[in-house]
């Protein structure tokens, strides 16, 4: 089963949900723990483990090749992004803009712009017992965070048994790389907070996955501060607030020093109900 | 005209409740552009006049003319994103994975596929209780291109704020290191990495900051929750100090911000203390502006 945690909004508890969610499960059911947040990866910096594995991921890109060209000018024209200028006696690839489609390079009738291997991040994976952690990290310069998260849910398409609880941490917002996170869970859990904000960007995530077609549940993180919309908002909407966390400040100094804030009572009952959740959800 | 560009790395640090601070302190000086298209709430905050929504092309996507697709699977084989297929003898386009590239169409015998442009998402330029002009966007939703989103927002910020004779540009820009935040900081005299004493947000500053260095842009930070953990923040002003990041402010953490929010409200207008902070940081953002001197 796989399990998205997304936010719409970024420092809702995302990550705080995803990692404590891996540790509580993992005792009893073999957990992996997947960081898709790739622009800025944080799950490993609460939770490793032994490394397993470790790999250089890479994007095709086109390089041209002087000595084939015939500057005709047809690689600029196929692309759609931008990527390629063909000038009067070079041709200029821009790889930050390459998409990877092999327009240019196919469609060359001189084979002058052969696809080659560029770094665009890094796959970590590690173990902690049962639990599996699986982080990818965008090479930074790299603006594109789809490939990546692409290359890893192939990843763990490849290596986590399919009956693994997988915890996939989604990137914030809503644009593609939330849509490459989330599209093929089982079930997306949004992690939002009882202020305009959260409730401005829930919203927008709801339209998102009810476009993907996923079923969700919400976790109110943060509950007792700001106000009610939020949990008016998911009545009106018939969505399941599955947790509400207590709003603390002992958490956040936990989760400041890279600490799961388990210790927490009041924050290990919520996390341990919705926990308990997923796990009935999973069998 | 200069241009202030607010960022964090990680998100839910206060960038957008420290923009909409200084927005309001700038006043009429200041367009005020949000770049957070993919979660824009600096509205909620800043109330801009409702206008007319300006619809924005970015990206295409592959359609199929059923009566003309031959069903020969030419595009099916070019398609590097799985995004086409062949069912019952006809080319079938999923929308989402769909890139855009426009290669099926190219390689299709038939002509049988367009590469047609879509509406990805809708911008505004109005004013707002700033007594400034604010310009922001929403991306359509699962729409991709936010990038070009964020370059056509901040493009239409300057020309208002030429038109209006207008000395700033205050830019809200996106979390992460990808292709929205490099659009958001394009063109920057200052950066303004807004963070606080966190694993999490120390990381995240780092990494964002490695980015801002590669396009030599001066910064300057504001740490926000300074009082969250001690020994976190020791590590955020040795990371600043260390790389010659000047700290214009610290502010507490407090549930003050939240119930600001909650009225609709930034914190300058909310909690004293904050506020006389908030205008600390924006006589040291003056100053950083100055002492960087590059002309606009």
């Amino acid at each position: 089963m796989r399990i998205a945690v997304a936010s719409g909004k970024g420092g809702t508890g995302k990550t705080t949900v995803s990692t404590c969610l891996a540790a509580l499960l993992a005792p009893e059911h073999p957990v992996a723990l997947v960081d898709l947040d790739v622009e800025e990866p944080n799950t490993q910096l609460f939770m490793d483990g032994e490394l397993l594995h470790r790999e250089v991921v890479h994007k095709h890109v086109p390089m041209w090749r002087a000595d084939q060209c015939a500057h005709c000018g047809q690689c600029q024209q196929v692309c759609n992004f931008g990527a390629v200028l063909s000038l009067p006696d070079e041709v200029m690839v821009f790889a930050e803009l390459c998409h990877g489609c092999y327009a240019c390079s196919e469609l060359c009738p001189h084979g002058a712009l052969p696809m080659e291997p560029q770094p665009m991040g890094v796959l970590r994976h590690a173990v902690d017992g049962e639990l599996a952690l699986i982080e990818s990290r965008l090479e930074v310069g790299q603006e594109q965070a789809v490939p990546l998260i692409k290359h890893t849910l192939d990843y763990v398409d490849a290596r986590v048994p399919a009956e693994t609880i997988t915890i996939l941490d989604a990137p914030p917002g809503t644009s593609c790389p939330v849509i490459a996170a989330t599209r093929h869970a089982d079930l997306v859990v949004l992690v939002t907070e009882p202020t305009p904000f959260g409730l401005h960007d829930l919203s927008l995530a709801v339209e998102t996955m009810r476009l993907l077609g996923r079923e969700m549940l919400v976790v109110v993180n943060r509950h007792g501060l700001g106000d009610d919309a939020v949990e008016e908002y998911c009545r009106r909407e018939g969505l399941l607030v599955a947790a509400r966390i207590p709003h603390s400040r002992e958490v956040a100094h936990h989760y400041a020093q890279g600490h799961l804030p388990l210790a927490v009572p009041e924050f290990r009952e919520a996390l341990g109900a919705l926990a308990e959740v997923l796990a009935g959800r999973s069998s | 005209m200069k241009e202030i560009v607010v960022i964090s790395g990680k998100g839910g640090t206060g960038k957008t409740s420290v923009t909409a601070s200084l927005a309001l302190l700038a006043g009429r000086d200041a367009v005020v552009a949000d770049c957070d298209v993919d979660a824009a709430d600096l509205h909620l905050l800043l109330a801009p006049d409702p206008d007319v929504e300006h619809p924005f092309a970015g990206g295409t996507l592959a359609v199929v003319d059923t009566q003309a697709c031959s069903g020969c699977g030419a595009c099916e084989q070019a398609c590097r994103f799985e995004a086409i297929v062949v069912e019952n003898g006809v080319a079938v386009v999923d929308d989402v994975d769909c890139e855009g590239c426009g290669y099926c169409a190219r390689v299709c015998p038939e002509d049988a596929i367009v590469d047609e442009r879509q509406t990805v998402g809708y911008w505004q330029n109005t004013s707002c209780r700033t007594g400034g002009a604010m310009v922001h966007a929403r991306l359509g939703i699962g729409a991709d291109n936010s990038g070009k989103l964020v370059a056509k927002v901040k493009a239409v910020a300057r020309e208002e704020a030429r038109a209006r004779n207008t000395a700033l540009v205050l830019v809200d820009g996106a979390p992460g290191v990808g292709c929205p935040v490099v659009s958001s900081l394009s063109g920057a005299d200052l950066v303004l990495l807004v963070t606080e004493p966190s694993v999490a947000g120390l990381h995240d500053l780092q990494r964002v900051y490695q980015l801002v260095a590669s396009f030599k842009l001066p910064a300057a930070c504001i740490l926000n929750k300074a009082d969250l953990h001690e020994g976190l923040r020791d590590q955020v002003l040795e990371f600043l100090t260390a790389e010659g990041i000047p700290l214009l402010a610290e502010l507490p953490y407090t549930t003050a911000v939240p119930a600001a929010l909650a009225a609709g409200k930034t914190m300058l207008e909310w909690d004293i203390s904050l506020a006389a902070r908030l205008r600390a940081a924006w006589q040291g953002v003056a100053e950083q502006l100055q002492q960087s001197g590059r002309t606009p």
